[in-house]
């Protein structure tokens, strides 16, 4: 009788290990575009379940995409290819400062076009990579009122343990937003070196929120 | 009146880039190799601003605050349904045939069962929309896009484009109203309705960028791009990053949908 318990105790307990690893293995195994589809869908599911998000709620925009986008993103990588040669000099300090600042730029221009998800649908677009490669593009389209949205995102297969596929660049309409901030980023740099181009992002970060304050405000 | 203000506009924009170019001459380009005529550029956006805030911006937001959603709907379909026969044209001289056939079925079943276009009967049977141009086509065909160029405004644009804004113009079906008071209102209509479908986008532009001219500008040049080579994509290299200390290449084309002739490229909404 005891052993018999102790043998459900164990079995259950096994169970309970596996699937709590499960996820992991799947994760480290997953292709590309079926990550991207889980996770479009996950994102506009919170969305669509969020109240504050749709009244566009910079903070709750902010914490989604930290706990659901960030862990699939390579934002240093993005972060230092927008930024070209210059990252190479900057200190650790600097960079993670660029990073924080960027983050934040990009998820206030995002947060609006988040807001106004209601009854859109993701579509993947067949897959065009070979199971090997490790650098791949996946399609994405985003189908609701008007003419459909092309998304594509750029991923990297980063190895090691549970690490998976990392997005590193992503299209919207045919223009790659890495590849937008390069010559911003450059003419910046130029003019008043790394700080300067941190000191440009986090002001233009503060006009953000004080016009956002301002039009809640009003709205 | 709008016709008019076009085809001088883009002739204006003609003479003074040649202008430029010649003042300019042997003097190196400036430090984009795809923006030569920046200066000018820069002058010419901030002077297409000014004419949005003044005149188009207002114009559109009275147009959106006056007329019911369904009714601009329907204006929207109606002057869509008339692109679609011009991209109609424009895919067959690319040779794509399979959107041609799709641009052609568009507008016959939206012309004919969609009340001359008002109701987008076709995208409901999901015949997808492509749009064309002939800047698309002239760069299909291999010419390039030469330096990007502002026009006042009509916006964003490129040598290339801007070239083939005359053919576009030929081809818009608007024209070929007749009595020109009505055609006239049509365009000044068609120009509105296209300024109020961006207002939705509001000020994403000033929150997104440090300088609003380059980012436009690069958004512009990769955007035609995509469009022209819409099926050739290049998964090695699309959105990778260059190698160390290479310079970026930048995308090999210009703008973001050369207007049709008589449809003003709107300023980026604020």
């Amino acid at each position: 009788m005891n052993r018999r318990m102790f043998g459900q105790w164990a079995a259950t307990v096994a169970l309970a290990i596996s699937a709590a690893f499960a996820p992991l293995a799947q994760a480290a195994d997953e292709a590309p575009d079926a990550m991207i589809k889980r996770l479009s869908d996950e994102v506009l599911g919170a969305i669509k379940s969020d109240k504050a998000i749709q009244a566009g709620d910079t903070s709750r925009i902010l914490a989604l995409v930290d706990s659901k986008i960030m862990p699939n993103v390579n934002f240093a990588r993005m972060t230092a290819a927008a930024v070209g040669p210059a990252w190479r000099q900057a200190t650790p300090e600097q960079r993670a400062k660029l990073q924080e600042e960027f983050k934040i730029l990009l998820v206030r221009t995002y947060s609006g076009a988040l807001a106004q998800v209601d009854d859109q649908t993701i579509s993947i677009k067949p897959q065009r990579s070979a199971p090997t490669d490790t650098d791949v593009v996946v399609r994405s389209e985003i189908r609701g009122r008007g003419d459909p949205i092309q998304l594509e995102y750029r991923l990297e297969k980063t190895p090691g343990q549970g690490a998976g596929w990392k997005i590193y660049n992503l299209n919207v309409l045919g223009v790659w937003l890495v590849e937008t901030y390069r010559s911003q980023f450059a003419q910046e740099i130029s003019a008043k070196g790394v700080d300067g181009l941190i000191a440009a992002l986090a002001e233009r970060n503060k006009t953000n929120a004080n016009a956002g304050a301002n039009t809640s405000k009003k709205g | 009146m709008r016709t008019r203000l076009i085809r001088t506009s883009a002739c204006a924009g003609w003479v003074l880039a040649a202008a430029v170019m010649a003042t300019l001459g042997g003097c190196a380009a400036g430090p984009n190799p795809r923006d030569p005529l920046e200066p000018f550029n820069r002058k010419v956006s901030e002077f297409n601003q000014g004419v949005d805030s003044i005149v188009l911006k207002p114009a559109a937001i009275v147009y959106k605050n006056a007329t019911p959603p369904l009714v601009r709907t329907g204006v929207s379909n109606f002057f869509g349904n008339l692109r679609d026969f011009w991209s109609f044209v424009n895919s067959t001289l690319q040779f794509k045939l399979q959107d041609a056939v799709e641009s052609l079925a568009r507008f016959q079943v939206n012309t004919m069962f969609g009340l001359g276009g008002i109701i987008d009967v076709a995208s409901e049977l999901n015949i997808e929309r492509h749009k064309e141009d002939f800047g698309q086509t002239l760069g299909r065909w291999g010419v390039p896009p030469g330096p990007y160029l502002v026009l006042p405004f009509l916006g964003p644009s490129t040598m290339r484009d801007t070239l083939a804004l005359p053919v576009d113009y030929q081809g818009d079906l608007l024209r070929k109203v007749t009595p020109s008071a009505p055609r006239d209102a049509l365009y000044v209509l068609r120009a509105i309705d296209a300024r109020a479908n961006l207002l939705r986008i509001g000020g994403v532009i000033d929150e997104a960028a440090l300088d609003k001219y380059s980012f436009t500008r690069d958004a512009y040049l990769q955007k035609r791009q995509a469009e022209i080579f819409e099926n050739k994509h290049d998964d090695d290299k699309d959105g990778a990053e260059p190698k160390d200390g290479e310079i970026p290449p930048l995308p090999d084309d210009g703008p973001a949908k050369a207007p049709a002739a008589g449809q003003p490229q709107p300023v980026p909404a604020r």
